[in-house]
């Protein structure tokens, strides 16, 4: 315990590159790049596919398909071809962002009242303001529940980045098993299980906000266990 | 191919056998775990919360920190493998079997009470087997998810299949690496395959419903 605080207070592991500082500014930089790049692809398509209902077949199948392949595994398959470093490990990660999101997405517009639908159309809505004034703002929990899922897988792959020469957070815990040092080994496992709580709790703050004002004490508020993979109905077949 | 085979078809094998073993000791324990920690939601439902708050928090953590943290205590060994590997399934199976035994029509619970069932009758014939299907979907996603968390226990020592992946890696042999990921997914989709049929067999009605 004191060797472990000792770590923390060494000046040494506070400064360059390899200092915490750094390691948790790339942890940080890469995973929200990562999450913002597949929230950039997901949700476009998850709404377009919810909207017009097509392409809902290939939906499912990406997201059961996204978790067949393993988080460490995705690191390790484009090493030969984009070498180790950032791009690697920043193609592996929004590969990873992607199921949960476009399957939360899809999913939350699905679960749109069709009534809703047809009162916005009967007011005159076109299909553009539909989807921006009444289908978004009702799936809108369920999107961000997905982002929300997608960040920590993000922020707990990026640590295994680490595995495959990368830098960031997981750099601590790697050279601690490689070097058989315990306090930096632990102290590494800290920040990293910090970071991703921390992860968490902030998206989960993100997603109350982003709730619409008409919406708010009906929808349900997302607890932890949100986490966890989206309901067995999402599992056909 | 026949040449990767043949120079590595063992190691290939030891590591689905090991992968197979470091999984299904995962599987059961945390299934075992889960139904007595639903019992006890079950006797009070004011564990449900703190109960899905710890298992969500274990789930939170990434596996890499978790097994960092293990090594301290119980060392490069199985034993710190399978408590990361069961800590991660217990947030889906608990979910899982308690929604199969939420979902169960008060009808069919007042009708088992009324043929004089004890509380105990009516979970073991009544509750649980109406429960199965989101039981072993919960299964399905638990397994699933554990063939691939496996591999990351390569670090502490164990893995599988993750050992000869990190062999290929570090000896920059790709078809190995590659050939060992195949390996591992084929064993994720025999192993969802087989809680398909599993489940199947074990509800018969619910395809004669379907029919």
């Amino acid at each position: 315990m004191d060797a472990i605080v000792a770590w923390f207070l060494d000046p040494a592991n506070w400064t360059g590159s390899s200092g915490i500082p750094n390691r948790l500014v790339e942890h940080v930089v890469l995973s929200g790049l990562a999450v913002l790049a597949g929230a950039a692809i997901a949700v476009p398509l998850g709404l377009f596919i919810g909207h017009t209902g097509r392409g809902a077949v290939a939906t499912i199948a990406v997201g059961n398909l996204g978790r067949a392949v393993p988080s460490y595994a995705m690191l390790v398959i484009f090493v030969p071809v984009l070498g180790i470093g950032f791009p690697n490990a920043f193609v592996a990660l929004v590969l990873l962002a992607l199921p949960p999101i476009l399957t939360n997405t899809y999913a939350g517009m699905r679960e749109v009242d069709r009534d809703m639908v047809e009162a916005g159309r009967g007011m005159g809505m076109r299909e553009w303001q539909l989807l921006r004034r009444v289908e978004l703002p009702l799936a809108l929990p369920v999107v961000l529940a997905g982002v929300r899922v997608a960040a920590v897988q993000v922020v707990a792959t990026a640590t295994l980045a680490a595995l495959v020469g990368g830098g960031a957070l997981g750099r601590f815990i790697a050279d601690g098993f490689a070097q058989q040092d315990r306090p930096q080994l632990v102290a590494g496992a800290l920040l990293v299980a910090g970071l991703a709580v921390i992860t968490e709790r902030f998206m989960t703050l993100l997603e109350d906000r982003a709730v619409s004002p008409g919406l708010r004490g009906i929808t349900r508020r997302p607890s932890p266990a949100d986490l966890a993979p989206p309901a067995p109905a999402a599992w056909p077949g | 191919m026949a040449e990767l085979l043949r120079r590595n078809g063992g190691m290939l094998a030891d590591g689905l056998v090991d992968h197979l073993v470091l999984t299904g000791i995962a599987v059961g324990v945390g299934f075992a775990l889960s139904l007595v920690l639903v019992l006890l939601i079950v006797r009070s439902r004011r564990l449900a919360g703190p109960i899905i708050a710890v298992a969500g928090t274990l789930y939170t953590i990434p596996s890499l920190a978790l097994f960092a943290f293990l090594v301290p205590v119980t060392g490069l060994s199985l034993v710190s493998a399978e408590i990361g590997l069961v800590s991660y399934t217990l947030l889906i199976l608990v979910r899982n079997i308690l929604a199969g035994l939420d979902g169960v029509s008060p009808d069919v619970v007042e009708a088992a009470d009324g043929m004089g069932h004890t509380r105990f009758q009516r979970l073991v014939r009544v509750e649980l087997p109406l429960a199965l299907p989101l039981i072993v979907a919960g299964l399905r996603i638990a397994t699933v998810t554990t063939i691939g968390l496996v591999m990351v226990t390569a670090v502490i020592g164990q893995g599988g299949l993750g050992q000869v992946m990190l062999r290929g890696f570090s000896l920059r042999n790709w078809a190995l690496v590659y050939a060992s990921l195949v390996v591992m997914v084929g064993l994720a989709i025999a192993a969802d395959l087989l809680l398909v049929l599993a489940g199947r067999l074990l509800t018969p009605w619910t395809r004669r419903r379907a029919a």
